[in-house]
């Protein structure tokens, strides 16, 4: 009894001792948990006036273009007549860094402008000229990103721009092309006008290592690999060409800084401001070092860091230069900074939203055309924190969070900003990052580690590759300055190849596609789907051919050495990255219309094949009468100008009244009333079948297929850099634009109407709300779609109110990567904003709204994206 | 032993990414037919028990279909994921669950059988025995308390507030996770005295927490779609500033408030 009493003692002791230590367990571990919640600094760090002034200033004018560049490129040219190309490109950058025009503007802390006007642009006529001269007169009044350009710049650049006939990498890549692609690319089956128009951009290069190492020592790098040649070598010539072309370049960089430093000093000596001029002297004295010099501050790396940014940027005119990982290779220069008492958080975040500021600074004149596909004047210069490190663990820093704060302070469309999550995210960066979508901006965008690392892996990257992946551009993943990925070399409209199903494959009278037979002949859906495959395989040969030739158009006409300087291998192969210098090579066009495939398709196999309540010529027939409906207003004006364009050719004399009769007969439709009623009765029927985006298996299930029909057959396809194809699935806004060139489609799509964009469910037609929709949409296969899908989503304010409205958002998003999504980006404003933004654009001139995988100032947008935007479904309620 | 599965009620919408009703992202099953007719209702479809014609923007429908506790299973747990990540799951609405205890109880029990957070929003008019059987299957009774005066309580609902308040009591005492719900309509109950009085109640019998809805319009458009006519077209919203003078009220009152679902 007593040894048993004994042993209840013992017994009782012990659980109380067990009790105690699970309190002191739990006691660390709150301890530990309080210390992770305190392990960011996550307090919203005060914007500086000086930021607010540098805005303002930046917005005064209308953007404009100059004519510096296209100016010292040709001289330069004229005088490299006979020598390798890679040299001539070398030798202009050069002249151009040597003798471009210089500007500090007022109260700037990080220098270096393209343009002595603010947001101006220079010209790029190596890569092409026509397109311009020929809208000269349009440039300031065309809807979509306007520009201001003087008589004088008009008259210069059209003297310039004699000398390039013949010479430009488009005129190139069209003699390159198969006559089948040619006239597919004249049909606007697929557009590849970014690469063919210009330069390529879509890269990030090694800035962690010219911020710390300094261009002094990649130029010995390529002194060292020049020492290692043998003139006997069968590369040799192009390899030493290639070499030197480097060294010119980065030399031509370190004189173009230094300029910088004397124009500083010059007005700091001027100035009778004593805080200007310190902040000048300070200015001089940083540009005299970096990005020569390794940086040794904060404020060195922020300066050398924009260097790198801006020149890429004036070396060939692509967009999408993207600084990918900034809060990573940034972090250790603000961590011994601040560490060692040099330097505040707020003077720190001031140098960055400096830095977000001159990221605006930079811009690009399209054609007008494609200025309305990437509307918003917006360069995509993508900028991603937080995520796993090569390691796998999570690299989420203090300049993760001041990134954000950036982002809300400057609240303008550059950059691109964007988020990187995953399973060990720190729920404190998704709140503050939810907390930065409420307010309207539109970022950041959010990407899914877990489906873009293992994606990244299956096309031949290492883990640690992988894992250290950011953004290119809209949506595209890579790992930076390994790569040269042609993210946007296309945009593929997967409703045109159905267009030619029912046309069997002639458009506007030409017999541009396969003949897969008269349609009236498929008695079973599997023929009129294999008709279908029929035309989309073709056409996408067609597309690789297309882009294949330009490719070969810019590694033989505008090889880039400054770039090229800083993506591995480039040195060690002693090749550019035209050439196929880079570890990792890519072609990715895009493919959209999802949405409106997968309905069309369900449409069909359901009302044709299955109930047979139509037949297929009847669903042909009323697909060319537009279901019975008017013309969309924006196409019958465009087709009236080129009628009236046809009538004023043949000289006759068109006044305003037979413009409008015109129109009017354009738009309307003559159909019998009987014909109207019994496609109006076919329309009904479709609209009220089930769509995707719905949450509903057996559609989410053909959506899928559907879209193995584009992804697929790409992946069989090799570029000219001995690389592969990888299709991604967005549209930046081209939806909008491709769309206005595609005919009405069996999904009740009117004619010329947009078309879906991305992965995401047609507007309007997603009405079981978010979570049925992320369902839908991450019922697609992402994973092959390995450039990128895009999948945006528009929120009501209420939606997001409160912190239990944070905490709802991050799950949602949590909820939709859970299930494999790879990226979604939010528009949180309410339709009637945007609709008195139309109404009152001069109230609205700041604001930014998400369109298609960036940032734009609605007010710059066209009409007809705005109504994209309006009419997309309000998800989320009162 | 599944056959409370196949139990079968009435219902008039599933509306999935609810974020004002419950913890977390929720979905919420309407019960068609209510005890009280409430002038400023928002989901007048769901007043009456039978299949109703509801027309909007010149397009009629049916309101109001029959089924199962299994088939709106499968609806909800579409959302699991979301539930998970945001702490959310099910709440049932209506109309009045109570107008179908069974039917409620079965699909409470389906829902915790399958490891979903449940709740409903409800009146609480209804005899006791209709209320008890819910409880085991809940995480969360959110119940309306409209007015402490009995006589106003019929003139706007149609119906008096003795039962209400004493199935408040009970819930209250045999269930901790109760909280108050009262909707903010002016001319019947925007006053502090009228808030203050409702707060004081939940108080005293053990109620935590209140919230605070205030009246919107958005249903009037359903009422004419009906046939009917909307009897507070003069009313206004309350405003911001009404509505945090109103939650101070509460708050003062020693309850945890919000205003909003």
């Amino acid at each position: 009894m007593l040894v048993f009493v004994g042993f209840m003692l013992v017994f009782f002791v012990f659980v109380v001792f067990l009790c105690l230590l699970c309190l002191f367990v739990c006691v660390i571990l709150g301890a530990v948990g309080r210390i992770e919640m305190q392990k960011f600094y996550t307090e919203k760090i005060q914007k500086s006036d000086r930021i607010t002034r540098l805005v303002d200033n930046l917005f005064k004018k209308m953007p404009e273009v100059e004519a510096a560049r296209a100016v010292l490129l040709t001289e330069s040219y004229k005088q490299t007549e006979n020598e390798p190309i890679i040299t001539r490109r070398g030798k202009a950058f050069a002249h151009i860094l040597d003798n471009i025009p210089i500007i500090i503007r007022d109260e700037e802390l990080i220098v270096g402008s393209t343009t002595l006007a603010p947001r101006g642009c220079q010209t790029y006529p190596e890569f092409s000229y026509e397109w311009l001269e020929a809208e000269f007169d349009t440039l300031s009044t065309r809807v979509a990103d306007p520009f201001y350009i003087s008589e004088e710049t008009k008259k210069t650049l059209k003297e310039v721009n004699k000398y390039w006939k013949g010479k430009t990498t488009s005129e190139l890549a069209i003699s390159y092309m198969d006559p089948r692609a040619y006239t597919a690319f004249l049909h606007e089956m697929y557009t590849t006008g970014n690469y063919f128009f210009n330069g390529v951009g879509h890269i990030t290069v090694n800035y962690p290592k010219v911020i710390k190492y300094g261009y002094r020592s990649i130029i010995n790098e390529a002194l060292e690999a020049k020492s290692k040649l043998t003139f006997s070598d069968a590369d040799y010539p192009t390899r030493i060409a290639f070499l030197d072309a480097v060294i010119t370049s980065l030399k031509a960089v370190i004189r173009y800084a230094n300029r910088y430093s004397e124009l500083a000093k010059k007005m700091a000596d001027e100035t009778n401001d004593s805080k200007r001029r310190a902040e000048l002297l300070e200015i001089s004295r940083i540009t005299a070092k970096v990005p020569e010099y390794g940086a040794e501050s904060f404020y060195e790396a922020c300066q050398s860091f924009w260097f790198v940014q801006q020149l890429l940027q004036l070396e060939s005119s692509g967009h999408s230069i993207s600084p990918g990982r900034f809060d990573q290779y940034m972090y250790p220069y603000f961590k011994n900074d601040f560490d060692k008492g040099l330097i505040t958080r707020e003077y720190a975040q001031e140098l960055l939203d400096c830095i977000w500021v001159k990221l605006n600074d930079l811009n690009k004149c399209r054609d007008c055309v494609s200025a309305e596909g990437f509307a918003g004047y917006s360069l995509f210069q993508n900028l991603i924190v937080g995520g796993q490190d090569v390691n796998g663990v999570d690299a989420t820093n203090d300049l993760s969070f001041m990134c954000i704060t950036a982002t809300e302070h400057v609240f303008l469309p550059q950059p691109s900003f964007s988020i990187r999550v995953w399973n060990g995210s720190p729920h404190s960066l998704l709140i503050r990052a939810a907390d930065l979508t409420r307010t309207g901006i539109g970022f950041p965008a959010y990407y899914n580690d877990e489906v873009i690392i293992p994606q990244l892996i299956s096309r031949g990257l290492s883990v640690q590759d992988a894992r250290d992946y950011n953004i290119i551009g809209c949506v595209e993943p890579q790992k930076a300055f390994k790569t040269e990925g042609w993210h946007d070399a296309a945009f593929f409209n997967m409703c045109r190849p159905l267009e030619l199903v029912f046309s069997n494959g002639v458009d506007k009278g030409v017999q541009i596609g396969p003949k897969t037979g008269d349609v009236s002949t498929f008695d079973t859906y599997e023929k009129f789907e294999n008709a279908y495959r029929t035309q989309i395989n073709f056409f996408i040969q067609c597309l690789v051919n297309s882009i294949n030739s330009i490719d070969y158009a810019h590694r033989t006409r505008c090889p880039l050495p400054f770039e090229s300087s800083m993506v591995e291998d480039c040195i060690g192969r002693g090749k550019a990255l035209q050439e196929g210098g880079a570890i990792y090579n890519f072609s990715g066009p895009q493919g959209f219309g999802v949405a409106n495939m997968a309905d069309a398709m369900w449409a069909i196999k359901t009302l044709v094949y299955e109930q047979k309540k139509y037949t297929i010529e009847f669903y042909k027939e009323a697909l060319e009468n537009n279901y019975g409906e008017m013309m969309d207003e924006h196409h019958a004006e465009k087709l009236t100008k080129e009628i009236v364009k046809k009538l004023a050719e043949t000289g006759k004399n068109v006044n305003r009244e037979d413009i409008i009769n015109i129109f009017n007969m354009v738009r309307e439709n003559k159909c019998s009333p009987e014909k109207k009623e019994a496609y109006r009765r076919l329309k009904e029927d479709i609209e009220a079948l089930p769509k995707y985006g719905n949450d509903i298996e057996e559609i989410d299930n053909f959506a899928r297929e559907i879209t193995y029909c584009y992804t697929r057959p790409m992946e069989q396809y090799r570029n000219p850099r001995g690389g592969i194809f990888q299709a991604g699935l967005y549209p930046v806004s081209a939806n909008v634009l491709l769309g206005s060139q595609t005919g009405p489609t069996p999904d009740a799509r009117l004619g010329y109407t947009p078309v879906a964009d991305g992965v995401s469910p047609a507007a309007g037609r997603d009405v079981n709300g978010p979570t049925a929709a992320c369902n839908s949409v991450s019922h697609l296969d992402h994973f092959i779609a390995s450039n990128g899908t895009l999948f945006n989503m528009k929120f009501h304010p209420t939606a997001l109110a409160g912190t239990q409205g944070l905490e709802n958002f991050v799950s949602l998003v949590r909820g939709y990567f859970d299930r494999k999504g790879t990226h979604m980006q939010f528009n949180v404003v309410s339709r009637e904003t945007l609709r008195d933004a139309q109404k009152h654009p001069e109230k609205y001139k700041g604001l930014v709204v998400r369109v298609a995988g960036y940032s734009a100032l609605f007010t710059t947008l066209s009409r007809a994206l705005q109504d994209d935007i309006i009419s997309r479904t309000e998800q989320g309620e009162f | 032993m599944d056959d409370y599965l196949k139990t079968s009620g009435r219902i008039f919408d599933i509306q999935r990414f609810s974020v004002h009703d419950g913890p977390g992202i929720r979905t919420i099953v309407f019960f068609k037919g209510c005890y009280l007719r409430c002038r400023w209702c928002c989901n007048p479809e769901g007043q009456e028990f039978f299949p109703q014609e509801l027309t909007m923007n010149g397009k009629t429908k049916t309101v109001g279909r029959d089924i199962t506790v299994e088939e709106i299973l499968d609806i909800v747990e579409k959302d699991r994921i979301y539930y998970k990540r945001s702490g959310g799951g099910l709440t049932i609405s209506g109309g009045e669950c109570l107008g179908q205890a069974d039917f409620a109880r079965d699909l409470l029990r389906g829902a915790k059988e399958r490891g979903i957070n449940t709740a409903i929003e409800s009146t609480g008019f209804a005899p006791w025995e209709k209320i008890e059987p819910l409880i085991p299957y809940l995480d969360v009774y959110l119940m309306d308390i409209k007015h402490m005066d009995s006589a106003k309580h019929k003139s706007f609902t149609s119906q008096p507030n003795e039962l209400i308040l004493e199935n408040a009591r009970k819930i209250a005492k045999n269930f901790k996770k109760l909280i108050v719900r009262t909707p903010v309509i002016p001319t019947f109950n925007d006053t502090e005295d009228e808030i203050r009085a409702i707060a004081r109640y939940a108080k005293s019998i053990g109620v935590e927490e209140m919230h605070l809805l205030p009246y919107h319009r958005l249903g009037k458009d359903k009422y004419y779609g009906l046939g009917r006519t909307y009897s507070l077209e003069e009313i206004e919203p309350p405003s911001k500033e009404k509505m945090n003078a109103l939650l101070d009220v509460v708050l003062q009152e020693g309850l945890k408030g919000q205003k909003g679902g």
